[in-house]
């Protein structure tokens, strides 16, 4: 089961279903959730402090572990970025890319807050 | 002592193929530190003493025979002969075979109780002795004697030096530093006698006193003679080698015998009829016969400086140059305060342009500068007196330093110059004390230079543009220390707050663990309630496992556990399907365990009594315990009940980084406290208490902090120990990184701990008495918090269990599946 394959980032045109996540009650201050849809589990992070909210594929390319929305979040120069809680590994979390080393970059998704409830962007 | 650094300095030089070899010594063990030799009256650790260990001259290729004494030399055929009669043949012999502590012809000398100064074996006979008296006594009032004098009462005896001469250390010392030496020492309860000849030792079998010339009498039940040394040139008469004037073998500049193919080196060499009885020339002349054997002829022993700055007794001592201002025209310029005990002397020369010589008593920081100034015939200042008058490293000092020459010579048992400090660092990149001590040796010998050392690496690395200041990260340009003083006087308790008055961007992985374990350490609030700054494992006060399951571990203080409470353990275990296992700590481990079911597995565990273990957090583990004196025959105190009230009272206590203590209950140190952050070994009559120690890659025994104190006291250490590391380590330093960095190392430590020398003691138990008034179980307070356990799920949007998450058997329990390597 090749897991990566199911993650791709999802620009904001190409948007065809806003699901649900939850309430932004849930969210903590400049940390993040794991969000279930369908088969894929992806990281939602509220960015309090700058904020801004996005999303990620809470698998981290390294190990194949689903643990990213467990991740410090915080910036470099100007970049958003998260780090994964196994072994550092940082992630813009605009584009996905992996800042301190080689991995595969993260898919990204749209996310948007309406009404108190936070929705992320799929293409299917 | 000398003739390890000989082989020390030709192994650097030449390796195994061109030279081979081979060291015979007379004592069974191999060389150790005399210089040090009274740390073995606090501390009987022969290993600690030793120079290098056995496996260090068989990684060198260097053959060692101990037990072994040369008795012959035939150097017609060039062999030496051993008193078991074998023979051992050479191309070049050096002799460095030192010296024997010279005995006095008094009658009496031969009573029991009456010791020598010099081998470890001497020690060993003095401690034993020392077990059933009450009186001890120095003959000999010299550098040696009066080491000897502050370990009789490290032995808890009575003190007594008697000294032939009108004043102590005559060559060293002028009149008044003397005195004032004389007046420090008798004020630590040392008797000292002065214009005393020893006519007779009297006693039934044992020594009970010394009768002297003038009538008077000591009672005394042992006498340790330190009155002088006499080189060990027995090998010359037999092998026509030529003496020196007062014993020795002779040698020219290049050290050698008239044998041109036999050395002498060290306190066996007799240089222009002068025997140099201290380590530094002894040194010097080691380096230049390693250089003579590579045929680099350049450099000669020229005789020897015989300055020295010790500490004797706790007392700094320092003198130099012309020290007792003996040059014809040589003016004195003295300061004497009599309140602090100091008396310093600098001797200038007529025209009042150069430093001749001098005398420290009490206070000898300024040592360092005014030997460089003496020794390379710097300029004086306008005012000279400021050189000891001025506050140190100010004004003359500053000065003095950036002046000298590169080729000034800072460290004299290493022989490390300026030049080799400054380019070592701007040429091969070294950027940190320790280093530049590692790899130019600088100061790793008696250490007198370390204050100029680590002066030259400042300016060095100042000049360089080169900030050491080490601040944690780009988010904020302040150190640890900084962050934690601010933090404290600006009562700031929130990361954010911080991040916006003192800090920039939005910081990072490295900076909110960092300052949240200050604020831990200062305001000990729930970790929680800032849960998105906290590192991996305290996010969710658990260890975080391959897979995304964690591991829980409960506190098992001091390592003791009713039967009850192993069988809650193990009912939610099974309950939950955890894998078990017992840790190094003394406690037990559960794996497996779904971040869902953590506040139900915390709940089970406080109903059962339990409490969190802080194994997730950089914090305080375990104090671990041996049996102790309840149950096992040797245990001289309850080592368990201790080991317990320890662990009782820091639990809860974040830190640099973790911590772990141990309690033995005697020397068999079955608890294994000598390899702890903090460690309690129990002694006759209390504790010995060691700092320091740690496991992991580089492991590191811990060091004597304090001996023989009873359990409260050993408390109070402990908690301004424990309070000075949380306020000056650097981030995720164990306590063995920072005591290896800390300027002074253990005995700076020791001030500040034991001694309070900074006066910080009252304010640092203060600061610890209030964490141990707020503590309260992380585990209890959370889930007792419905928001904070809504966090303890893996989705947000579903109460499932994360799918990704299998496990496989093993051995009737179980492990994680699919972790991609």
């Amino acid at each position: 089961m090749n897991e990566t394959l199911q993650y791709k980032t999802v620009l904001i045109e190409e948007v065809a279903h806003w699901h649900s996540a939850c309430s932004i009650d849930n969210f903590p201050e400049d940390g993040g959730l794991c969000i279930r849809y369908k088969e894929l589990q992806i990281a939602v992070f509220n960015f309090s402090r700058r904020k801004e909210w996005y999303a990620t594929q809470n698998l981290c390319p390294h190990r194949n572990q689903m643990i990213l929305s467990r991740g410090m979040i915080g910036s470099e120069g100007d970049t958003p970025k998260v780090a994964c809680p196994f072994h550092k590994n940082t992630f813009s979390l605009k584009n996905g890319e992996n800042l301190n080393g080689n991995q595969c970059a993260l898919a990204t998704y749209p996310v948007k807050v309406e009404n108190d409830m936070v929705f992320v962007g799929f293409a299917e | 002592m000398v003739g390890y650094k000989f082989c020390e300095k030709l192994r650097a030089k030449a390796s195994n193929e061109e030279f081979e070899i081979i060291v015979y010594g007379e004592e069974l063990i191999p060389a150790y530190d005399r210089v040090h030799l009274s740390e073995y009256f606090l501390e009987q650790s022969e290993e600690k003493l030793l120079m290098a260990p056995k496996a260090w001259y068989a990684e060198q290729n260097i053959t060692l025979k101990t037990g072994l004494l040369i008795t012959d030399i035939n150097r017609v055929d060039k062999y030496v002969i051993t008193h078991k009669g074998h023979q051992e043949s050479y191309d070049t012999l050096i002799l460095a075979t030192g010296s024997r502590p010279m005995v006095p012809p008094i009658k009496g000398v031969d009573k029991k109780g009456v010791f020598v100064y010099r081998t470890i074996e001497d020690l060993d006979q003095i401690i034993a002795y020392a077990k059933n008296i009450k009186h001890g006594t120095i003959l000999g009032g010299g550098l040696l004697g009066l080491e000897a004098g502050k370990a009789l009462l490290d032995l808890n005896l009575k003190a007594a030096v008697v000294e032939f001469a009108p004043k102590l250390m005559p060559r060293q010392l002028d009149d008044q530093g003397s005195e004032m030496l004389k007046r420090k020492i008798e004020a630590l309860g040392i008797e000292i006698l002065l214009s005393k000849n020893t006519a007779q030792l009297v006693g039934e079998n044992a020594l009970a006193g010394l009768t002297f010339t003038d009538g008077t009498h000591l009672v005394t039940d042992m006498l340790v003679i330190s009155c002088g040394i006499i080189a060990r040139d027995e090998l010359a008469e037999k092998a026509g080698l030529i003496k020196g004037s007062r014993g020795g073998f002779a040698v020219n500049d290049q050290l050698q015998t008239n044998d041109p193919d036999i050395f002498a080196i060290g306190e066996a060499a007799s240089y222009q009829g002068m025997i140099y009885g201290l380590v530094a020339p002894g040194y010097d002349m080691a380096e230049v016969v390693a250089n003579q054997l590579i045929e680099n002829r350049e450099k000669v022993f020229s005789g020897a400086d015989m300055s020295t700055k010790l500490k004797l007794i706790g007392v700094d001592v320092g003198s130099f140059g012309d020290a007792l201002g003996l040059t014809e025209g040589s003016i004195p310029i003295a300061f004497e305060d009599r309140n602090t005990g100091i008396y310093k002397r600098i001797n200038i020369s007529s025209d009042r342009k150069k430093l001749l010589g001098g005398v420290l008593v009490g206070d000898a920081s300024d040592y360092s500068m005014l030997l460089q100034i003496c020794q390379n015939n710097m300029a004086l200042p306008p005012n000279p007196e400021d050189l000891i008058l001025g506050a140190r490293g100010s004004g003359a000092g500053a000065n003095a330093m950036t002046d000298l020459p590169d080729n000034a010579q800072i460290c004299s048992c290493e022989d490390v110059s300026k030049g080799t400090l400054v380019d070592a660092i701007k040429k091969d990149g070294v950027t940190d004390l320790k280093e530049l001590r590692t790899c130019t040796k600088a100061g790793t010998g008696c250490g007198a230079c370390s204050p100029m050392v680590a002066d030259i690496f400042a300016d060095t690395m100042k000049s360089l543009g080169q900030t050491i200041r080490k601040t944690i990260c780009a988010h904020f340009d302040y150190t640890r220390q900084e962050l934690l003083s601010l933090l404290k006087v600006k009562e700031i308790k929130a990361y954010n707050d911080l991040l916006n008055s003192h800090g920039t961007g939005d910081g990072c992985e490295t900076c909110k663990p960092l300052v949240a374990s200050l604020l831990a350490s200062i305001w000990n609030d729930q970790i929680l309630k800032q849960a998105t700054i906290q590192d991996t494992n305290d996010r969710f006060l658990a260890n975080i496992q391959k897979g995304g399951s964690y591991s829980v571990v409960p506190r098992i203080p001091g390592g003791e556990i009713t039967p009850d409470k192993l069988i809650a353990i193990g009912s939610v275990a099974k309950k939950y399907d955890l894998y078990t296992k017992i840790t190094g700590g003394q406690r037990i481990d559960l794996f497996g365990a779904k971040i869902n079911d953590l506040p139900k597995i915390w709940r089970a565990l406080i109903d059962a009594g339990f409490e969190s273990g802080h194994a997730y957090g950089k914090s305080l583990r375990t104090v671990k315990s041996c049996v102790g004196s309840t149950w096992c025959r040797y245990g001289l105190h309850d080592s368990v009940s201790y080991a317990i009230e320890i662990e009782s009272r820091y639990k809860g206590l974040r830190s640099p980084h973790k911590l772990k203590g141990g309690v033995s209950g005697c020397r068999r140190e079955c608890a294994e406290a000598r390899g702890k952050d903090f460690g309690l070994i129990a002694t006759e009559i209390g504790y010995n208490l060691y700092v320091c120690g740690n496991g992991g890659t580089n492991p590191q025994h811990a060091q004597l902090l304090a001996g023989d104190v009873d359990e409260k006291t050993a408390i109070k250490y402990l908690d301004r120990f424990l309070m000075f590391y949380i306020r000056t380590a650097e981030p995720l330093n164990r306590t063995a990184v920072w005591l290896n960095k800390l300027e002074g190392g253990i005995d700076y430590l020791k001030e500040i701990v034991v001694n309070d020398s900074l006066e910080i003691g009252e304010e640092l138990e203060k600061d610890m008495q209030a964490l141990i008034a707020t503590y309260h179980c992380e585990w209890k307070e959370a889930i007792n918090n419905e928001k904070m356990m809504q966090t303890f799920q893996h989705f947000a949007n579903d109460t499932k269990d994360d799918p990704s998450l299998k496990f496989e058997p093993m051995r009737e329990m179980k492990k994680p599946a699919n972790w991609t390597s």
